[in-house]
C-alpha cells in the first residue's frame, strides 16, 4: 500500500505517492517544470534553482526537485497544500535564475554543437525575459582535457554538476568534480586526465548545455539535419538500445534510448563511437583472391565462384558465425547448409561449449533489471565492466542502493564496485560448494542470490566442468526456483544466444569449431563459409578455401579466398537476441556500402547459384520461416526471465571431471577493439591508446 | 535612563581575560557547579526548562533553542544522536565566540555535556574556525583538563553519561559556517550548504540525528539551568529574553564586547559601553546591528532602535549575531558596501545559481557605484537582482549578499545618485561630509 498524499497543483488537487518530489506531482498534474541539474537517474543536487515553484504560504519558493510531498505541509484549514507553477511568483524566479545562468554564457550558440538541442537555449526562450541588464564583462573558464571522446568548452558550463554525479555515482569512477567556489567554481578533470570510464561518452548526453560535447563528432552537423532511426547495438550482447542519427546516407552519430530494463538511459564509449568504424576499411565490393592478391569481380562472379565451391563434398564444407551475424543471415546460412548436407557448422568461434541444453544453460535469466533485486551475486571469470559495461552498472547500482553482496571467482579487476575476491581458479568453486564460512554463508543468507558466468570460464578444455560446478552452486543456493531463476551466463558476442536459440552448432556428429578449423589444418575440410567470423587468427584455416561475407576488411577478409561485401548493423534489418535472450528488432538507418548487400539476401541469392533456392524472397518470409522453426524469436522485446526455472536443474548442466588450476581470464583483452567495426575505428584506437597509457601510468605508480 | 545589567547577572564572567580561563579559575566563577545534579533532572526537565528561558539561538537566525532541541528523535535508534557545535564564526564584525573560547571555554564545555544530554548525543563535535588557532589550544586544552578531571569522558561528571567531545578545526571558509554546510566538511567532504529538508535533527552529520548550535546557545545553558528560565527570562522584552553578548565595532571610542540584556537601546549600549560614537553621537552616519549580512539603519533609527530580535526585524534589519559596526559621518558607506559584496562574492560556495552569478554581479555594479560610473537606472536594477538572489537559493547566503546592499539602497540611495552626478559632472564623487573628531 503506497502512501498516498493530496496536493493542490495550480488549482487541481491531485493524489500522489508522497515519496513524490514536488516535481513529480507537479508533472502528474501535467505541469511542465523546468530545470537543469535534475536527472531522474543522478542523486539530487537541487543547485540550478531554475525549478522554483510557489508553496502558497511560505515565505520563499521552493526547489521542487528537491522537496517532497511528504514534506509539504497542509494549509492551516486543512486543505492539501498550495502549489503553484504558474504564478507571478514563480515566473519571476525563473526570469531571474535564467538570467543569472545567461549573465556569464558566452551564448555562442551559432558555434556550439549543442545548439538545437540545448535544455539551455529551449529554457530561455521558454522562461527567459528576452534582455539582459549584465552590462561587466563575463567570466571565461578554460577547457579541460576529459580524454579523446569528451570535448569542453568551459565557459559555457552552468555547473549543474550532472557530469560530476553521473562519473561518481554511475560510472563510479570519481575523476570530475567541481573545484573552487563562487564564481571561480569549475568542473574539471582534477589533473587534467582522460576520464578511464568506458560509461564517459554519457556526460555528454546529461550536460544540458555546450560544455560538455562530442569530440570526434565536433562541427560535424546540426541535430535538424540529422535523420534518426531506432536500432539495437552489437558492441556486446547486452542490446542496448540506440538511436542512428545519419545523414546523407552517413551514420553521424549514436545516441542511447530509454530502455529500463536493459540499458536504462546509458550507453558505453564502444556504442556511442563507434560510428567511425562504419566508413573504413569497409568491403564495397565483392572481391576474389587471384594469385595471392584480391581482385574486385561482379556479384555475378563472386556468387558463381562460391557456388562451385559449395557443391562439392558437403563433408569438407563448414560455415562459422561470428560475433556480429544478425539471426536471419544466420538462419539463412543455416538453411542452405541444411539444404547442402552441410553438418560441420557452428556459431561460436571462441569455442564456447554452450548449447545443446536447455535455453536456461546459457541465458541471463535473472536478466539485466533483475539484478537490482538480487541481494547475493558471484560472478565467474568475468571482467563485466569491460564484457557488458551496462550490466556492470546495473550491478553497481544495486550495489549501492540495496547493498548487493558480490564475489568473485576469476581474475580480479576493477570493477567500480567492491566484492570479496575469492580467487582466481576454478578450484575456489569447489571449495565455496563445500564451504559454511566467508560467502558461502551470505549466498545462504540471500533471499535472491545469483550467479553470473563469464565466458572466460566457458571457452577452456575444462570449461564443461566449470559450467557443471557452477550450476551446482546455484542449485545448492537455491538460485534456482519457481519466480526466481539466479543462473546466468554473461555472453559477449551479439549473435550468440540467436545462434544457439536457432542450434547454429554441428549437427549429429558434424564437427564443431575446433574441428572445423583442425579439419582446414589437416585437409579433410577444403571449404569455409564465415559469416563475419573475424576473431580467428589468419593461420588458423590453413589450406581451406575461405569464402567471407562480412562488412569490414579486417582479419577474416584478409585470410579470405572469396568476399561478399554484406551491410553492417546499421545497414540493415535484423533481429538481435541479447544475452537475456531478449529478441530485438534492429532497424536500417542508412544503405549498405557501394556494391555490399543484405547478409541474407547475399545468401539467398548464392543458394539459387546452388541449386538449393531458399523458400523466402523479402526478410518478412525469412521471419516467418525463422518464427515457425524456432518461436522464441517471435517473442520480441521480451526476456524470459524465471520462465520455466521449476523444470530447470543447473547441477545437470555440463561434465563432472577435473577442473584445472589456471585462473579465469576475461577473453576481453582491450575493450576498445573487440570487433572488425571498433578495429576499423581511429577513434577507438585512440581510446585504446589512451587506456593502455593509464595501465602503463597506474602500474608505474 | 535604561537599568544597565550587574555583575552578578552577567553569565560570562571572564569575558574580557581578566582570570584564570583553567579549570580551577572556572570553577570559582561557578562553573562545572552541580553539573551532576542538572543532570539527574533529567532530559526533559532540561528542554523545558530551556524551553520557558526563552533562549533564542544566538548564532543569527535567533530560531528558539529549547524548540530546536525537542525536534531530535526522543528515542535513539540505530542511528547515534550528535551535538555539533558551530565555533565557525566568521561573520564580519563578530567577535563574541571567540573571546568565550579563549577566556571561559569551561561553560562552553559544560554546555556541551548538559545539551548532549538532553538529547542524547554520547558525541559532540566543536567545528572551530580554520584562524582561530589560539583559541584552538585554548579550547584543546581546557578539554583534556575535563577529561582529566573526570567531567567529560565515560561517566561524565559521575552522572553515568558517557560523553566524549571532539574538536575539529576548520579551514576559514565563511561558507562553513551555515550548519549544513559545516556538517559537510566535518564529513570532510567540501563545505556546500545541504538542501533541507531533510533538516539535520532528522539526517544530519553521516546522515544521523544531529543539532547545530551557536557556541554561545550552549555556554549559556549550564548558568540558565543553575540559576532558573525564570530569571533568564528576567532580561529583554517578551520573546527576546536573556542576556547577549554584544561586540561593538566601528567609529566608536572604545569597541568592545559586552554582555548585556536583549532589548537594550542601541544608543544606550554604544554609548554606555563603547564610549560612544567618535565625535559624539551627531556624528553617527548609520549602524550594521548584526554582524555583516544584515541591512545597515542610519541614525534616525539608531536613535530609538531596541536591540533585540523583534524591534530591529520592524526597521527591516535584524539583531543578527549582534555584531554592530558603527561608522560615522566620515565613512564612505557606498565603498564600504561594496567591500562587504566582494566579501560574499568571495565566500559564495558556487554551489547555486543566483548566489554564484549574482554575488559577481552586485559586486561588480558596486564597484562602479563607489565610483559613480553607473546609471541612475541601475540603482532599481542592482536592487532588482538582489531581489533575485533573495530567497532563491540553497542556504542564507544569498540572503546574506543581498541584503546589505538593500539597506544601502534602502537608506543612502541620495549618496548614491549624488556620486553618479558628480562622476558626470566632473567632481570628486566622495567628499566625507564630517572630518572625525581625532
Amino acid at each position: 500500500m503506497t502512501d498516498l498524499r493530496k496536493v493542490n497543483i495550480d488549482g487541481t488537487e491531485i493524489e500522489v505517492p508522497a515519496d513524490y518530489t514536488v516535481m513529480q506531482a507537479c508533472e502528474s498534474a501535467g505541469a511542465e517544470i523546468p530545470r537543469f541539474c535534475y536527472h531522474e537517474r543522478l542523486s539530487i543536487a537541487g543547485n540550478c534553482r531554475m525549478c522554483l515553484v510557489e508553496w502558497v504560504g511560505a515565505p520563499k519558493p521552493q526547489a521542487s526537485c528537491a522537496l517532497q510531498v511528504k514534506d509539504l505541509r497542509p494549509n492551516r484549514d486543512g486543505t492539501p497544500a498550495n502549489i503553484r507553477t504558474d504564478s507571478e511568483v514563480v515566473k519571476k524566479a525563473r526570469e531571474g535564475v535564467m538570467e543569472f545562468l545567461l549573465i556569464n554564457h558566452p551564448l555562442d550558440c551559432p558555434i556550439c554543437d549543442q545548439a538545437g538541442e540545448c535544455d539551455l537555449q529551449d529554457q530561455s526562450m521558454g522562461y527567459g525575459s528576452g534582455t539582459s541588464r549584465y552590462d561587466e564583462h563575463k567570466r571565461a573558464v578554460d577547457d579541460k582535457f576529459m580524454g579523446p571522446l569528451v570535448k569542453t568548452v568551459m565557459t559555457r558550463c552552468i555547473q549543474c554538476t550532472r557530469c560530476v554525479r553521473f562519473i561518481t555515482e554511475v560510472a563510479g569512477v570519481e575523476e570530475i568534480g567541481l573545484v573552487s567556489r563562487g564564481e571561480d567554481a569549475e568542473i574539471t578533470t582534477y589533473l587534467e586526465k582522460s576520464l578511464t570510464s568506458e560509461m564517459s561518452g554519457n556526460v555528454i548526453d546529461l550536460c544540458p548545455v555546450g560544455a560538455l560535447t562530442s569530440k570526434p563528432y565536433e562541427f560535424n552537423a546540426r541535430p535538424w539535419e540529422l535523420e534518426a532511426t531506432e536500432s539495437i547495438d552489437v558492441m556486446d550482447a547486452v542490446g542496448s538500445n540506440i538511436r542512428v542519427d545519419s545523414r546523407g546516407g552517413r551514420v553521424m552519430r549514436v545516441l542511447p534510448i530509454i530502455n529500463d530494463d536493459i540499458n536504462e538511459e546509458w550507453i558505453s564509449d564502444k556504442t556511442r563511437f563507434i560510428w567511425d568504424g562504419l566508413g573504413r576499411q569497409r568491403l564495397d565490393k565483392p572481391y576474389i583472391r587471384k594469385d595471392g592478391k584480391l581482385v574486385a569481380v561482379t556479384w555475378g562472379e563472386a556468387l558463381d565462384l562460391a557456388a562451385s565451391k559449395l557443391k562439392a563434398d558437403p563433408e569438407t564444407i563448414g560455415a562459422v558465425a561470428g560475433d556480429l551475424a544478425d539471426s536471419e543471415s544466420m538462419k539463412a546460412l543455416k538453411d542452405l547448409m541444411d539444404a547442402l548436407g552441410v553438418k560441420n557448422m557452428d556459431c561460436r568461434q571462441d569455442g564456447s561449449p554452450l548449447g545443446n541444453g536447455p535455453r536456461q544453460e546459457y541465458l541471463m535469466n535473472t536478466t539485466i533489471a533483475g539484478i537490482e533485486e538480487a541481494d547475493a551475486l558471484l560472478i565467474v571469470g568475468a571482467n563485466v565492466r569491460h564484457e557488458a559495461p551496462l550490466v556492470n552498472t546495473r550491478i553497481r547500482k544495486s550495489w549501492i542502493y540495496s547493498e548487493l553482496e558480490i564475489a568473485m571467482v576469476g581474475e580480479a579487476y576493477d570493477l567500480t564496485y567492491d566484492y570479496d575476491h575469492i580467487g582466481e581458479s576454478a578450484v575456489e568453486l569447489e571449495a565455496l560448494l563445500k564451504s559454511t564460512k566467508g560467502f558461502a554463508k551470505k549466498l545462504k543468507a540471500a533471499k535472491n542470490p545469483m550467479i553470473l558466468i563469464g565466458q572466460g570460464a566457458l571457452n577452456r578444455k575444462d570449461g564443461l566442468q566449470i559450467l557443471r560446478l557452477c550450476g551446482e552452486i546455484a542449485k545448492k543456493y537455491n538460485m534456482v526456483r519457481e519466480g526466481w531463476n539466479g543462473f546466468n551466463v554473461l555472453h559477449t558476442a551479439a549473435s550468440r544466444v540467436a545462434g544457439l536459440d536457432m542450434d547454429f552448432l554441428p549437427k549429429n556428429d558434424g564437427l564443431d569449431f575446433t574441428g572445423i578449423l583442425d579439419g582446414a589444418k589437416n585437409g579433410t575440410i577444403k571449404t569455409v563459409f564465415s559469416l563475419g567470423a573475424d576473431e580467428i587468427a589468419p593461420n588458423a584455416f590453413g589450406d581451406a578455401f575461405v569464402i567471407y561475407l562480412g562488412s569490414h576488411g579486417d582479419q577474416g577478409a584478409h585470410r579470405a579466398d572469396l568476399i561478399l561485401p554484406a551491410a553492417a548493423y546499421t545497414e540493415k534489418d535484423a533481429l538481435w537476441v541479447n544475452t537475456e535472450g531478449r529478441v530485438q528488432m534492429g532497424r536500417m538507418a542508412v544503405p549498405p556500402k557501394g556494391e555490399a548487400k543484405a547478409d541474407w539476401a547475399i545468401i539467398r541469392a548464392l543458394s539459387s547459384k546452388c541449386d538449393r533456392t531458399l523458400p523466402y524472397n523479402n526478410i518478412e518470409e525469412l521471419r516467418t520461416k525463422l518464427f515457425a522453426d524456432y518461436p522464441t524469436f517471435a517473442g520480441v522485446n521480451v526476456a524470459p526471465g524465471a520462465e520455466g526455472a521449476t523444470d530447470f536443474d543447473p547441477s545437470k548442466l555440463g561434465k563432472t571431471g577435473k577442473v584445472n588450476k589456471a585462473p579465469l581470464r576475461s577473453p576481453i583483452a582491450d575493450f576498445y577493439f573487440t570487433n572488425p567495426i571498433a578495429r576499423a575505428s581511429t577513434v577507438m584506437a585512440e581510446c585504446s591508446a589512451v587506456a593502455n597509457e593509464n595501465m602503463i601510468n597506474e602500474a608505474a605508480e | 535612563m535604561v537599568e544597565l545589567l550587574q555583575d552578578k547577572d552577567r553569565i560570562f564572567t571572564n569575558l574580557y581575560g581578566l582570570q584564570d580561563w583553567r579549570l580551577e579559575g572556572a570553577k570559582k566563577r561557578g562553573a562545572w557547579l552541580g553539573t551532576k545534579e542538572i543532570l539527574e533532572e533529567g532530559r526533559d526537565w532540561i528542554i523545558d526548562n530551556m524551553k520557558a528561558s526563552g533562549l533564542r539561538g544566538r548564532g543569527g537566525a535567533g530560531f528558539p533553542t529549547g524548540l530546536k532541541w525537542s525536534f531530535m528523535p526522543k528515542e535513539v535508534t540505530n542511528r547515534p544522536h550528535y551535538l555539533v557545535v558551530n565555533a565557525d564564526e566568521s561573520e564580519p564584525g563578530t567577535c563574541k565566540d571567540r573571546e568565550m573560547l579563549r577566556h571561559d571555554p569551561h561553560l562552553l564545555i559544560e554546555g556541551c555535556l548538559v545539551a548532549s544530554f538532553a538529547m542524547q548525543a554520547h558525541k559532540c563535535y566543536i567545528y572551530l574556525r580554520g584562524e582561530y588557532v589560539q583559541e584552538r589550544n585554548r579550547l584543546q586544552a581546557a578539554i583534556d583538563e575535563a577529561y582529566k578531571a573526570g567531567l567529560v569522558g565515560k561517566n561524565a561528571c559521575g552522572s553515568g553519561w558517557d560523553f566524549d567531545i571532539y574538536m575539529h578545526h576548520g579551514a576559514g571558509a565563511y561558507i562553513c559556517g551555515e550548519e549544513t554546510a559545516l556538517l559537510e566538511s566535518l564529513e570532510g567532504k567540501k563545505g556546500q550548504p545541504r538542501l533541507k529538508p531533510p533538516f539535520p535533527a532528522n539526517s544530519g552529520l553521516y546522515g544521523c540525528p544531529t543539532t547545530v548550535n551557536n557556541v554561545e546557545s550552549i555556554a549559556v545553558v549550564p548558568t540558565i539551568l543553575r540559576r532558573g528560565a525564570t530569571w533568564f527570562k528576567s532580561f529583554g522584552r517578551e520573546n527576546n529574553a536573556g542576556t547577549k553578548v554584544y561586540c561593538i565595532s566601528g567609529h566608536v571610542n572604545k569597541p568592545c564586547n559586552v554582555e548585556e540584556a536583549l532589548s537594550i537601546p542601541m544608543k544606550t549600549l554604544i554609548e554606555e559601553y563603547a564610549g560612544g560614537v567618535r565625535g559624539g553621537w551627531d556624528n553617527l552616519k548609520c549602524v550594521i546591528p548584526g554582524g555583516s549580512s544584515v541591512p545597515l539603519l542610519p541614525k534616525e533609527i539608531c536613535d530609538t532602535v531596541l536591540m533585540d530580535f523583534d524591534a530591529l526585524r520592524e526597521v527591516q534589519s535584524g539583531l543578527g549575531t549582534a555584531g554592530m559596526i558603527v561608522m560615522d559621518n566620515s565613512t564612505d558607506v557606498v565603498a564600504a558596501i561594496a567591500r562587504l559584496s566582494y566579501f560574499y562574492k568571495h565566500e559564495s560556495c558556487g554551489q547555486c545559481t543566483p548566489c554564484r552569478e549574482g554575488t559577481g554581479w552586485m559586486w561588480r555594479v558596486m564597484e562602479r557605484m563607489v565610483r559613480g560610473e553607473a546609471e541612475t537606472s541601475e540603482i532599481d536594477m542592482l536592487l532588482a537582482v538582489t531581489k533575485q538572489v533573495e530567497g532563491h537559493t540553497i542556504c542564507a547566503l544569498g540572503d546574506a549578499a543581498a541584503w546589505p546592499i538593500q539597506g544601502l539602497i534602502r537608506h543612502f540611495r541620495h549618496e548614491i545618485e549624488d556620486r553618479i552626478d558628480n562622476y558626470r559632472a566632473g567632481k570628486p564623487v566622495f567628499v566625507s561630509t564630517n572630518i572625525a573628531a581625532e
